[in-house]
Parts: structure tokens; sequence; C-alpha cells
């Protein structure tokens, strides 16, 4: 949906960025894509031809990587990064180039743009690369950004800073985002709708309320109870064990002919492994794929 | 009782020079001072580049402190000889943030825990082998998966492994250095739990160095809130969260994520 922020939330090997790399056939050369298709304002971006994907990647649909110091050029002023990708876009004239740089750093360093344009990435903090990075996104005005995993780096404070960034970007530029993470408290209050990976398949996926306050799939119910509470009332639960999800996340490459949560799920039945389960509708949008919900 | 561990005024100062060559120092730690008791896990939570990582290396014998003074039971490092330090390093042992790096990826998981005995050479080639095994059964790694290198690991396990290593030569201090930021949050939950686990029966002090509030107050018998390379808060755990004094402390919690906590009722039925 235009606008909406939907959050992918899964574990390491859950095929989150396989996901995300598939959107913009990005795979390497040894992943396939069996099926399916991935419609992008209306066109399957699985049946693009490469010109044109390379008009929708970075222009149309943008990616944001994990680590900012990776994914910006060590030696080159971040100002003429962003250049570079307008100029690979060909989004507007040559003269323009500075004109919608300058414009872009203003939005996200309303204190300072000018003197960050002009540094090196290894003379800005994490936040600020970050910063830059989503600077290079949006400069030829996408209108889906994927970020994987864009705080995953960064301390709290500025990764809260960050996801302001976001917010604020939706708000003025109705920017869509698909955001990719493992933590799924980040999502609370930012994302609007949940995707919940398990070992490359979707087993929940519903409004980011619904499924935060009420998970159902019960490998999200464990994930969330995983998560040590913060608050003082919690003092006395302190230094007890955290309740963890038994065994290793299956590996994903096996087709099971079962449910793949099954080996680590606390409550499974005869069914789960005989059948894949399908995917239930629990009311209007809230969807999982488990035996407990069948009708 | 008696501190297994005293931090006095302890401040690390990093030469920088500008590129005409002006020298401009960079103070990474500005007089840092506290005690951690026996037994007991003291997190030190703080933005990045607060000085946390400094403070570890400085702890762990890997960096000299410019001034101040570190006690390890009661015996003042600064006045200790190499050879001293030698029998003392041991004991208080380091584990990285990232363990795909912090361990050789060729190396076989054996190797990798025997490593450290080894080098010690107290123990005779059997006896070694014996110990690996028991360490890494009790981090919680199959014996089959002995001899395979290290790079077949998952995130959750490379970390159990660094732990078993790090334990190989009984230490009376472990400072986790971002150890969980790394992992997914249902192994971080595993570890956790291997942690407390470790400290129940071997007795042992951790130093748990991370950003993660939620954590650090889940494990930590006292939080010790860094910026700019001072202390500016140090207190029990459920102190520091229930009253925040200082300005880094409350920022730091402000910013901590949370879930809406509705769910836990209906999961206990």
């Amino acid at each position: 949906m235009p606008g909406e922020i939907l959050g992918v939330l899964g574990e390491s090997g859950s095929g989150k960025s396989t996901l995300a790399a598939s959107v913009l056939r990005l795979l390497p050369p040894n992943g396939h894509i069996g099926g399916g298709a991935a419609l992008f304002e209306g066109r399957n971006l699985l049946q693009a031809n490469s010109e044109e994907l390379r008009q929708i990647r970075g222009g149309r649909i943008a990616l944001i990587f994990q680590e900012p110091s990776l994914a910006l050029h060590p030696t080159m002023r971040v100002g003429e990064q962003v250049r570079r990708v307008l100029a690979a876009h060909n989004s507007s004239a040559k003269n323009e180039w500075s004109e919608r740089t300058r414009e872009v750093f203003t939005q996200l360093f309303p204190q300072d743009a000018d003197r960050i344009q002009h540094s090196y990435p290894h003379q800005l903090s994490g936040g600020q690369r970050q910063r830059a990075l989503i600077a290079q996104a949006i400069a030829c005005s996408p209108s889906i950004v994927i970020a994987d995993e864009p705080t995953a780096a960064l301390d709290p404070v500025t990764q809260l800073e960050i996801l302001n960034v976001f917010r604020s970007l939706r708000e003025k530029l109705g920017l869509a985002m698909i955001f990719i993470t493992h933590n799924p408290a980040l999502l609370s209050g930012f994302a609007d709708r949940i995707l919940v990976l398990y070992a490359g398949q979707v087993v929940e996926w519903g409004p980011a309320e619904s499924v935060l306050r009420s998970p159902r799939h019960p490998y999200t119910k464990a994930l969330f109870e995983s998560l040590p509470a913060i608050s003082a009332e919690n003092a006395k639960n302190r230094k007890n064990k955290l309740p963890v999800i038994a065994g290793n996340s299956s590996p994903s490459s096996v087709p099971r002919h079962a449910c793949s949560f099954e080996p680590r799920c606390t409550v499974r039945m005869d069914i789960c492994r005989e059948y894949e389960p399908a995917l239930v509708k629990l009311g209007e949008t809230h969807i999982v794929s488990c035996f407990k919900y069948r009708e | 009782m008696e501190p297994i561990l005293k931090v006095e005024n302890l401040v690390k100062r990093y030469a920088k020079r500008n590129f005409v060559g002006t020298p401009q120092d960079f103070l990474a730690l500005d007089s840092v001072s506290f005690t951690v008791s026996a037994g007991t896990t003291l997190a030190i939570v703080g933005e990045s580049g607060s000085g946390k990582s400094t403070l570890a290396s400085c702890i762990a014998c890997l960096e000299t402190p410019t001034a101040g003074n570190l006690w390890f039971e009661g015996r003042n490092l600064a006045e200790c000889t190499e050879s001293d330090l030698r029998k003392i390093r041991p004991q208080i042992q380091l584990i990285f943030p990232d363990p795909a790096s912090a361990l050789s990826p060729r190396w076989t998981i054996l190797d990798i825990v025997l490593e450290p005995l080894v080098l010690q050479g107290k123990l005779a080639r059997k006896q070694r082998t014996t110990r690996a095994f028991s360490l890494l059964e009790r981090v919680g790694l199959a014996a089959d998966m002995a001899e395979r290198p290290a790079l077949e690991l998952s995130g959750g396990q490379r970390q159990r492994l660094a732990i078993a290593r790090a334990l190989t030569l009984d230490p009376k201090i472990l400072i986790l250095d971002e150890a969980l930021s790394a992992l997914d949050c249902s192994v971080q939950a595993q570890i956790a739990n291997l942690l407390l686990e470790l400290q129940n029966t071997l007795g042992m002090t951790f130093l748990f160095i991370t950003h993660d509030l939620a954590m650090a107050a889940h494990l930590a018998d006292e939080i010790a809130v860094m910026s700019h390379g001072r202390i500016v808060e140090h207190g029990p755990s459920a102190e520091v969260l229930r009253n925040p004094r200082q300005d880094p402390t409350r920022q730091l919690l402000a910013a901590v994520p949370r879930l809406p906590r509705a769910h836990l009722p209906a999961t206990q039925q």
C-alpha cells in the first residue's frame, strides 16, 4: 500500500533478506525464483526486463542496507555519492543534481546539511552515516524503500532517531516502507502491518497492533516471550531464566511437507507432522499459518 | 563483600593528530571509578562512543590506562610485574561483540577451545582434551561437532564457542562486550540463560557491556551508565530503572523499544 510501513520479522536465516533481494531481483546467480509474482504499481517485477529493472531499482524502489559503514564509498564525499545516484538514473537534468542533493540533505540534516554533504563517511557518526544512506535512497523520490535491518548496528538513542526520520519521511513524502528486522519491539508503534517469517515461510501476517498485542502463531508468541521486559516491576523476575524457543531453526532449504515450526513447537499436534498448514484468516486482515486455527 | 575488581579514577587518553599534525587528545575515559563484588554482574550501558569498550580493554589488560588504578583481588595491576600480569590476565577474559570475526573460521571447534590450554601448558594432552569436551558440553555444543570448522556454526553457536574458550582458564571475571547484540532475539535469550547458569554454578563475576538496557536490567545486579567517558550514574538495576537521575540515563530509557505486553496473560492460560 502506498505510504504504508510493513514490518518483516524473522530470525537469521528465515528469509527476510532473501525476500528483499528477490523483490528487486538482486539474488546471487545460484538463487532462482521458483514461482510467484511481485507486483509493483501493477507491474510484475519478476517479468521485467533488465532495462526496466534498472530504472526501478534505486529509482522507484530503493534499498537501504544493514551496515552503513560498508554501504558507503569510503573515499568519496557523501554528497557526491548522492549525486552519482541521480546521475545513474537521469532523473533530472545535470544542472539540477546539486540542487536536488542539497534538498535531500536539508531534509535529513536540517542543521548542518552543507557540512555533512562535504564530509567523508569516516568523519560521520553511525547515525549520520545511516542518514546519508537514507538520503541516497530517497534522492530519486522512490515510492518504496526497503530497509534491511537499518538500525541493527546503532545504539538505542540513535536507533530511535532513525525511526523518527523514517516516520517523518513517510508523512512528508508518502513513502511506503518494507522494514526488515529481527527485533519485534522496534516495530511497536512504528509499523502498520507485520509479516512474520519462519524458515522461509509466512507464518503470521496482520495489522501491527493485532500481531504485537495478540500474536496467534506459536512461533510469534514464543519469540515475544523471549524478550526481557524492561520495567521496575519486572525486577522480581530478574535473573530468572528467559523462556526460550527450544532447538535451532530448521533449514528452509528442505521442503518438509509439514509445519516447519513443528519440531520446536510447544503446542504441536499430530497433524502438524503430516501436512503443511495453510494460511488461515482470523478476522478481516490477520492471517496465520497454523492448524490450531482451522475451522 | 570484598570487591574482586576496583577501578579508581581510570583515565585513558588517546593521542590524535589532525592533518597538519597539531596534537589533539581524545579523552576516552575520564576518571572512571567503581567496584564490583565477586559473583555479581555489573552492566555498563551507554551510547556508542561513550567509552564502554575502552574500559573493557583496560580491565582486560589489553590497553594501558593513562592514569588511575585497577585493583584485581586487592592487587594493584599498575604495580604488577610482567610475570605477575601473565598470571592475572587469564583470570579476566573478554568476549567480543562479533563471534564470527573473533574466531578463526577454519580451525576446528576443538582446536579453538584447546588453544588456551596448550599455551598455558599446565595440563597433559589427554587431560586437555577431556577438559575441552566438558567445556563444550557445558555451553551446550554437541561433542560430535568438535571436529567441524567454526565456519559451520550459527551465530548463537559461535557465541557459545567463544564462551567455552573464555572459560578454559577458569577466569574469575568475564567481560562481555556487546556479546549478545549481534544475535537474534530468540538466540539472545538462550545465551542469556547460559550466562545466568554459569554464574550460578561457577560464581563468576560478569561485566556486561551493552547498549541494550532491557537485557542489562535482566542480567545485572547493578547498572552503570556511561556518557562521554564518564560514569554518570551507578546503582542497583531496579533503582536506576525506577528513578533515573541523569539525562543520559533518561534518554537511554526513553529510547528502549518496548513491546505492548498485553499478550502475556493470554499465553499463560
